[in-house]
């Protein structure tokens, strides 16, 4: 066994144990350590292989990729964590894709090699564009609705089918090079097509699929080249990412198919009309203080409402403050709030809130009914008891948080107007609900200081 | 197929807390492909083209794999249990 052998095996062995380390918060800071110490491994063998010559180029594109890399990590908002996920995931895919097409041209391998090329090369460049979309809804440069038009399914499916066509004919005749171009354009567009219908609250989902997709990309890539560390890194990858969408998939009570062609918010029709002119009961930041105040345990029900207003800090320091005053604070985290899977605990964590406080959806629901106070800020969807009361609901048999059970809810909110889902919240009309008209960050800075002047 | 099985186990007992950490150091993970750019363009008789294609994709995948690891780095280190002011 050669040592760039020798050395993969324990990259893949520092991969492994890095996201074993990944499960428990206390460790998982060496399982990131352990993971880098095993990705440089991997390239200094690599490098070790006698085949390589060109050190220079290879040096410049490292330095370069770093220069470029490490700013946007250090920079980048809290908030804008899943915008960045998507961005790199792009780049990854872009590398993976642009690998597979120097290969083809190369090589033009014949049989399985060639197989595992298109595999790759298809996921990969259907990745770059759907992420590089992912990343402009995300980031609001594209509109967040789903985009829909009447037989938008058979384009997609027949899209996808010409690239998988032209890809096997490839398989089956590498020498038939102009083709080649057509098989990319095609997976670059199915990618644009694939996430134009998917909307905001979705995008959890799709990037942990897109994910997946990556990881799968770089496994066929190991197939192509015959490098078991790209393999094994790359189901890793793929299996991670597949597992998260799953998590998310049932979060929200939708198969992966609803997800991928299901356009949500369209569908509505039972829920909607016929709302208008019922009552609301508010309150000024005074009356709610008081609420509080006098509360024995509250719950605060983080969304995404709250990462836009960037209000993470104030809810900490609101949540210090009653702390103080004796009311037993904690957070209730709905697995698919914000715009990826754990966004708003990555949120509160940032804003220094000690993550025994931050409590799982199954864990907090029992304790709801004896909770004083169910504090919601920025969420909408995932507290709205049409999930459970309303089988014509878009969202019914979607998994919430039974906010509505506590003894008083408080919302805050910008107005009344609907959620992702686009569907109105049965919620903000109870008795037992007070809703708190402002921004996320403005109104939770007034509520701490009135607490303070209490 | 090991490899996907025992992702699978792995994933499967990390909480919902760390998802979005997880989530970014996979992606990083996924920067592996920048092994595959360093063998294809490194070759001593590789074409332009190879070598073109090579370059774009080692810059980025290191951008990959650069800002995901620093980025999921920095998320862990605010997760931490405030002792004093808990339980």
């Amino acid at each position: 066994m050669s040592v760039y052998q020798f050395l993969y095996i324990l990259a893949a062995f520092g991969f492994i144990l890095g996201l074993k380390w990944m499960s428990s918060p206390a460790t998982s800071r060496r399982g990131v350590l352990t993971a880098e110490a095993g990705m440089l491994v991997a390239i200094i063998g690599t490098l070790l292989r006698g085949d390589i010559v060109n050190y220079e180029t290879i040096g410049i594109a490292v330095v370069l990729g770093a220069i470029i890399g490490a700013p946007i990590a250090i920079f980048m908002p809290m908030t804008g964590v899943p915008q960045r996920t998507a961005i790199s995931q792009a780049c990854g895919a872009l590398a993976s894709a642009l690998i597979g097409t120097a290969e083809y041209y190369k090589l033009k391998p014949h049989g399985f090699t060639m197989g595992a090329l298109i595999v790759e090369t298809l996921l990969g460049f259907l990745t770059v564009t759907a992420s590089v979309m992912a990343w402009g809804k995300l980031q609001e440069v594209l509109p967040g609705r789903p985009v829909m038009y009447k037989g938008q399914f058979f384009v997609n499916m027949a899209t996808l089918s010409a690239a998988i066509v032209i890809g096997i004919m490839i398989v089956l005749n590498p020498e038939r090079s102009e083709l080649y171009p057509w098989f990319v354009v095609l997976a670059l567009t199915f990618g644009v097509f694939l996430i134009l219908p998917i909307g905001g609250a979705d995008m959890p989902t799709v990037i942990a699929l897109l994910n997946s997709y990556a990881g799968l990309s770089s496994c066929a890539m190991g197939f192509a080249l015959n490098n078991k560390l790209l393999i094994i890194a790359g189901a890793l990858d793929g299996s991670s990412g597949f597992i998260l969408s799953v998590i998310m998939c049932r979060a929200m009570n939708r198969s992966f198919a609803n997800v991928l062609f299901g356009g949500f918010g369209q569908v509505q029709s039972s829920a909607g009309g016929g709302k208008e002119g019922r009552p609301v009961r508010s309150a000024s930041a005074e009356e709610a203080a008081q609420i509080l105040e006098t509360a024995g345990s509250v719950v605060i029900i983080p969304g995404y409402g709250m990462a836009v207003a960037q209000a993470q800090h104030k809810i900490r320091e609101l949540a210090d403050a009653l702390t103080k005053k004796g009311v037993d604070v904690r957070f209730a985290i709905h697995p698919v709030a914000g715009r990826m899977p754990g966004h708003m605990n990555v949120l509160l964590a940032e804003a220094d809130v000690s993550y025994d406080k931050l409590i799982e959806m199954e864990d907090i629901n029992p304790e709801m009914p004896m909770t004083d106070v169910a504090l919601i800020v920025g969420a909408n969807d995932i507290v709205n008891p049409a999930a459970e009361t309303d089988p014509g609901s878009p969202i019914a048999g979607m998994p919430i948080l039974a906010a509505y059970k506590a003894r008083t809810v408080m919302v805050i909110k910008r107005s009344m107007g609907v959620g992702f889902a686009g569907i109105d919240n049965d919620l903000y009309y109870r008795p037992n609900t007070i809703m708190l008209f402002g921004d996320a960050k403005a109104f939770t800075t007034s509520l701490i200081k009135e607490l303070a002047a209490a | 197929m090991l490899a996907a099985f025992l992702g699978f186990e792995l994933i499967r007992k990390v909480s919902p807390l760390l998802h979005t950490p997880l989530m970014s150091l996979t992606n990083a993970i996924a920067s592996i492909s920048v092994v595959g750019a360093i063998i294809l363009s490194g070759e001593k008789d590789a074409s332009t083209l190879t070598r073109v294609l090579g370059f774009i994709a080692i810059v980025s995948a290191t951008v990959n794999l650069v800002s995901g690891y620093m980025i999921t780095d920095r998320m862990l280190k605010m997760f931490k249990k405030r002792e004093p002011s808990g339980k």
